[in-house]
């Protein structure tokens, strides 16, 4: 049978895409927040990051197709799947015990879907402008889009900082549970490593989720201005 | 020892089923579930009451037939323990205890506690099964195996097939079940031959049987009465996409056919 029909159709197929689209999601999280940590480096740094990759098409467009495509593998795999095991059991339980199934499993569709109208907000924020027109304006002493002003400006709101984090407090939880199941669905884990994978994935979405909100809250507090 | 049961009662797979009340009096702790479960039936049938329907064979942990949810847990409350091997004494002195049958769409029920689980049995016919050549009995040492792969082989052959893991996963997913069956014999090398094709076709029929797929909570390993580790899930994996990659150059005689 073709590969390509068993990865789009079957169980297993299913999980190694989302894995996949997973595992590159993952090192696009990490990669964000390296660009993102800039701000702390002050305004000259962030905002030739921001010039340069506005400027630069050819590394620019293929990392937003790239991104798009994942992302839309990543939720088509995981409704379709989460659709299939609610099937799989018609008539539940009467006494439900959760035998060594943590939150952050049992919830993956519910993280990931806020998760997804949170990234939809942001966008619409910070790369449509759409939220706020007048963000297009703000321009550096070079001349190039002022994007330390523009995070100054955005987390300066109490509730969009508040989404902010509790969206990357979502992700943080989603990653726990995500970055070692991914190991998992491609095939990856065995008894030699499988807990430094799961200790990994705990420790990895929590660096993530302190490096993330470190922006907003310093933002607020006055540190970043 | 005295307690209140809960049991699902529903005479066919058609009829609507609920649960209804019984006293277990005077039950000794070192019972095992299912001879509390005799006494109950005991006590049913002189009364002229149709018995509890439960599934059960060898009670000794090694069948796989007993199945039941107790508590919300499949095989009860211990740790690496079949039904039939769970005691009384792990229960407490006038304690309510619910008693269900595991519930999945691949897992039909047929009567009370009894679902039908030949699901599984397609999957093993799928490809459970290593070609051995008739004729004269081999050299027993003609091929050799590597302890540490016979020991892993062993452990994933532990196996006992109940379908606990189907019943304890949020998503009714037999992976468990399908990943140990296909590394006890992709381990060894009687099972080589047939390795890619074995994996591929019991995961084809697992999928066709209606079973979740994984979301790797980690419930299957902790109700397994065997202890199968999720890891057989991760070889299992590894293996089914080294099949699926794995492209040489096709013989002449397969393009053919
Ligand atoms: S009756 Fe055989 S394993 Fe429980």
């Amino acid at each position: 049978m073709n590969i390509l029909l068993r990865l789009f159709t079957s169980s297993l197929g299913k999980k190694f895409l989302m894995a996949l689209t997973g595992a590159g999601l993952f090192l696009f999280v990490i990669g964000h927040l390296v660009g993102n940590l800039q701000v702390f480096l002050g305004p000259e740094s962030i905002n030739r990051y921001g010039h340069f990759l506005q400027t630069t098409p050819e590394i620019l467009w293929p990392s937003r197709i790239g991104l798009l495509a994942f992302v839309i593998i990543h939720i088509w795999t995981s409704i379709s799947l989460t659709l299939e095991n609610r099937t799989a059991r018609v008539t539940g339980y009467e006494v439900k015990e959760l035998v060594a199934a943590s939150t952050a499993s049992r919830t993956m569709i519910w993280s990931g879907l806020i998760i997804f109208a949170f990234v939809c907000f942001h966008l619409a924020h910070y790369t449509l402008l759409v939220v706020h027109p007048e963000f297009r304006d703000l321009q550096d002493a070079h001349g190039r889009h002022d994007i330390y002003q523009m995070l100054v400006l955005g987390f300066s709101s109490y509730w969009v900082s508040g989404f902010y984090v509790l969206s990357i407090g979502l992700l943080c939880i989603h990653l726990s549970h995500g970055t070692s199941a991914m190991f998992q669905s491609l095939g990856l884990k065995n008894a030699e490593y499988a807990c430094a994978i799961d200790r990994f994935a705990k420790v990895v979405a929590v660096l993530i989720f302190l490096g993330y909100i470190s922006i907003p809250i310093a933002v607020l507090a006055g540190v970043v201005k | 020892m005295n307690v209140k049961l809960r049991v699902w009662r529903q005479k066919g797979p058609q009829t609507a089923g609920q649960f209804v009340g019984y006293e277990a009096k005077n039950i000794n702790p070192n019972m095992s579930f299912l001879e509390m479960l005799d006494v109950v039936n005991e006590d049913l049938t002189k009364r002229g009451q149709e018995p509890i329907a439960f599934d059960h064979d060898c009670r000794e942990g090694i069948c796989g037939m007993c199945s039941c949810v107790i508590n919300g847990e499949p095989h009860g409350p211990e740790y690496k323990v079949a039904t039939c091997q769970t005691y009384m004494r792990s229960f407490h002195d006038g304690e309510t205890i619910t008693v269900e049958p595991f519930r999945a769409k691949a897992f039909p029920l047929i009567k009370d506690l009894v679902v039908d689980r030949t699901a599984f049995d397609r999957v093993i016919q799928a490809g459970g099964f290593v070609s051995v050549s008739s004729g004269s009995a081999p050299d027993g040492n003609a091929i050799l195996v590597p302890k540490p792969d016979a020991d892993l082989a062993m452990d994933a052959a532990a196996c006992i097939g109940c379908g606990a893991c189907v019943a304890a996963c949020k998503n009714a997913s037999a992976m468990l079940f399908v990943a140990a069956k296909v590394s006890h014999l992709n381990l060894l090398p009687q099972g080589k031959p047939e390795k890619d094709r074995r994996v591929l076709a019991m995961v084809t029929q697992m999928d066709e049987e209606g079973f979740g797929a994984c979301t790797v909570t980690g419930s299957c390993e902790a109700v397994c009465p065997k202890g199968i580790s999720l890891n057989f899930i991760a070889k299992m994996n590894r293996d089914y996409f080294g099949a699926l990659f794995k492209a040489g150059p096709k013989p002449a005689a397969a393009a053919e056919a």
